[in-house]
């Protein structure tokens, strides 16, 4: 009987470990945090081009996480890009309507991602509201043809 | 000629035979209610495969991300981006070193060791006799050791990739100086939870099933002479490993292959 019992401690301690392992996978590796889903909200953007934002992709102010980019969509009536932002819920009615979005990239090959500069305006953003004034995506290719014929004209 | 087509057929149908038989098999020792003494088998086994193979598991663990780390780092310098070796191990263990390296390792350590035990039994008729006394061999011997190591795997899993990681910091940080907020916190950025560690476990969950299903298929189904336990344990490894890359790869189409 003795022997069970050590055997049922080493048993019980290896799987203590295996939980304890999880919450290490899930906290430190891939920084989870205990957030409620419903603390955020929503805006949105429309953009002329995204270039290669994907769904999830960060949105930031001053370079500081505040929100990720939930879908983006075709929008049909005006055949540009929707994308729907999920902000936090402490941004709520502080970010002014005259906020610009801009589709910037992360280094010189990284990730696109959203940034977020705030205006003067009185007026506030809430929940389910659209961003006016956005900055699209720049394409290199775009680039390099004004580039061109910008040469060609002078 | 003809001799070889009916040759074939015969394979093929012992194939399916053994295929079918096995179904059957797992389908009735992994059913069934648990009773109190049941646990304790369960108990038992878990201490063996699990417990017992933690030392191998975790100190190949702890090489392989050491070595994944310097490797990495050595690729990484040239282009500036060693900030991202964070990423590059703990992404490359979770979704695929950890599951098929600790499977592999699982098959190697435990699954033979089942093979032979259970074929040991069956040479010895000991499981005619637990027949004849009215107890039945799949829910008293197969049973506790298909659970045990369904259990065990994903868990010896799971400390493969903690450990694994571990040993990535300490390589990547402690020795070569790679800065240690760039390590975890691109490592966060980039690892989803669910995603990454979920689908890792899910693959985890899944070799866990087919290397115990093996391992004690083939123990029950041998030959009963010393030459059928040798070659059911050789088998045992070779058609687990098999199974384990085979399987991994569809898994991983299936997960991660979608261009979305």
């Amino acid at each position: 009987m003795k022997r069970s019992k050590t055997m049922e401690l080493g048993v019980g301690l290896f799987m203590l470990a295996g939980i304890l392992g999880l919450l290490f996978l899930g906290l430190r590796v891939s920084g989870l945090a205990f957030s409620p889903p419903g603390d955020t909200f929503r805006l949105e953007a429309n953009f002329a081009n995204i270039g290669s934002l994907k769904p999830r992709a960060r949105v930031t102010m001053s370079g500081v996480t505040v929100g990720r980019v939930s879908s983006i969509e075709l929008d049909t009536d005006w055949y540009d890009a929707r994308v729907i932002l999920e902000i936090d819920r402490a941004l709520e009615d502080r970010l002014s309507r005259d906020t610009t979005a801009a589709i910037l990239t992360a280094g010189l090959l990284g990730e696109q991602y959203v940034g977020l500069t705030v205006g003067g305006d009185p007026e506030t953003l809430g929940d389910g509201d659209t961003i006016r004034d956005t900055q699209s995506a720049v394409v290199l290719e775009e680039l390099i043809q004004q580039f061109v014929s910008n040469m060609i004209s002078d | 000629m003809i001799q070889r087509i009916w040759r074939l057929g015969r394979r093929g149908c012992e194939l399916l035979e053994a295929l079918g038989r096995s179904g059957q098999f797992l389908l009735q020792s992994a059913v069934g209610v648990p009773s109190r003494e049941g646990w304790y088998l369960w108990l038992r086994q878990m201490h063996f495969v699990g417990v017992l193979s933690l030392a191998i598991v975790l100190v190949s663990g702890l090489f392989i991300g050491m070595v994944m780390a310097l490797q990495g780092y050595t690729i990484l310098v040239d282009f500036g981006a060693e900030q991202a070796l964070g990423q590059m191990v703990a992404l490359s263990l979770l979704r695929e070193l950890a599951p098929v390296v600790a499977a592999l390792l699982f098959a190697g350590r435990a699954g033979s060791a089942l093979t032979a035990e259970i074929g040991l039994m069956k040479a010895t008729e000991q499981l005619t006799s637990m027949e004849m006394i009215g107890v039945d061999p799949l829910r008293r011997v197969v049973a506790p050791r298909l659970w045990a190591g369904f259990v065990a795997l994903p868990l010896l899993t799971i400390g493969f990739s903690v450990v694994g990681i571990y040993g990535g910091y300490l390589v990547g940080v402690e020795w070569l100086g790679v800065f240690e907020g760039s390590y975890w916190g691109n490592m966060q950025a980039s690892v989803d939870f669910v995603g990454d560690v979920g689908n890792g476990m899910v693959k985890s969950l899944v070799f866990a099933l087919v290397v115990t299903w093996i391992a004690v298929f083939q123990g029950y189904d041998l030959i009963p002479t010393s030459e059928g336990i040798s070659r059911a344990t050789t088998r045992t490894v070779v058609y687990s490993s098999l199974a384990v890359l085979g399987l991994d790869f569809v898994l991983t189409a299936l997960m991660f292959g979608e261009f979305s």
